[in-house]
């Protein structure tokens, strides 16, 4: 039994990293996905917050799941999360403030990201508190994961740098300045879901042929 | 004069949804079809300008007021979950005709991620009321021109050969890239 419990807890966490990967799969959380990915620190820090409110909305509402009214549960679920996000926000200006300031009003936006109030429709308001937690630790990183990949593509094109240290010499290499503009951040987004896209369905019809 | 400058910057120059990326989730959802499309973008306008005209004198003679600044978030996100549901429950009984067409789209707004950048953009440039005003409004006009566009292009796009793993979402992200170029030069208008 606790064999069978850790091997199903194991699968809603690996679910995030792959099959529902969030910006490419589910295609929820689409705003931070475009808007913060001009470098990876800042993907990273973006994907970071998620995880945090989505973790702690994930446990919060599970907990609570079976004396919140159907009928006021999104109306509870959007102020648990709004709550999270005040404290999330008011972390990172008090602690990191240069990333506080580069995510800018992107941070309160986390309250709409439609990932988190996903997850609660879909997981944490039908699965006990356990179960929930190894949701959002998997949709959390996976989602931090492809903020940070967006951000390599961009960064590495953008500013021929990577964390903010310069890897490429200027003389050899013309920055794509599109890159770290809004069009870049369509353009890769795009191109990424296509990869995706293709991936899976070879892995599809492999698995067909076998 | 300032007031014309927040029109063309908020609807054109800065449009929400090709430079900030808010409202990206309607943007792509609905804009398969160009009816669809208008409806939407009107609705989230009308929403859009309540907002901006509600959230404003909450915002500086309830939140600041008392200091209480802090829990703007969650004071704003209710608001405008209240407004929506307000609204719509005035629309079905004022004007069945029109709760039809725009019907459906409504709760939508209130998971729209860029009515709440609105109020958040427009704490952040401290904009006095009449500017809230007609930056909720141009916003909501930006909003409805980027979404109508695209759904024109994509009504084009279903007849063209397109490779399969690009198809859907891909494409419309690609297409909104192109436009994000497109809209750039606009940002020649400002400066003059």
């Amino acid at each position: 039994m606790a064999e069978n419990n850790g091997y199903s807890l194991w699968y809603e966490f690996k679910k995030g990293l792959w099959q529902d990967i969030p910006p490419f799969r589910l295609v929820l959380g689409t705003c931070p996905t475009l808007a913060v990915t001009n470098s990876v620190i800042n993907g990273f820090a973006m994907g970071m917050a998620t995880l945090f409110v989505l973790l702690g909305s994930n446990i919060i509402i599970s907990a609570i799941r079976k004396y919140v009214a159907p009928q006021v549960r999104i109306a509870a679920y959007v102020v648990i999360i709004a709550l999270l996000v005040t404290v999330a926000d008011m972390f990172l200006a008090a602690f990191f403030p240069p990333v506080s300031k580069a995510l800018g009003p992107y941070v309160p936006l986390i309250v709409v990201n439609c990932i988190i109030l996903g997850r609660a429709e879909a997981f944490a308001q039908k699965n006990p508190v356990a179960p929930s937690i190894a949701d959002a630790l998997g949709i959390g990183i996976g989602f931090t994961l492809s903020l940070m990949t967006m951000g390599f593509i961009r960064e590495i094109l953008g500013f021929g740098s990577l964390f903010n240290i310069k890897l490429i010499p200027p003389s050899l290499f013309e920055p794509w300045i599109v890159m770290i503009l809004p069009a870049g951040a369509f353009l890769v987004f795009g191109t990424l879901i296509a990869i995706v896209n293709y991936i899976s369905s070879r892995k599809s019809a492999e698995a067909d042929k076998a | 004069m300032k007031l014309i400058m927040i029109f063309i910057s908020a609807s054109l120059i800065n449009n929400f949804v090709l430079t900030y990326f808010l409202g990206i989730c309607p943007f792509v959802g609905v804009s398969n079809k160009t009816e669809n499309a208008l409806n939407m973008g009107l609705a989230t306008t009308f929403v859009m300008t309540l907002t901006a005209a509600v959230t404003w004198p909450v915002y500086t003679y309830i939140l600041v007021k008392y200091n209480v600044a802090f829990l703007q978030y969650v004071a704003f996100i209710i608001l405008i979950a209240a407004l929506v549901q307000l609204v719509e429950m005035y629309i079905r009984k004022s004007s069945p005709a029109l709760y039809r067409a725009l019907g459906i789209y409504l709760p939508l707004i209130t998971t729209n991620c860029a009515v709440l950048g609105l109020a958040l953009f427009m704490v952040l440039r401290s904009y006095s009321y009449i500017e809230s005003i007609i930056f909720g409004f141009a916003t909501g006009v930006g909003f409805t021109l980027a979404i109508l566009m695209m759904s024109g292009i994509r009504e084009e796009l279903e007849f063209a050969d397109i490779p399969k793993p690009f198809q859907g979402i891909s494409i419309t992200l690609i297409v909104a890239g192109m436009m994000a170029l497109a809209f750039m030069g606009f940002a020649g208008l400002i400066r003059g």
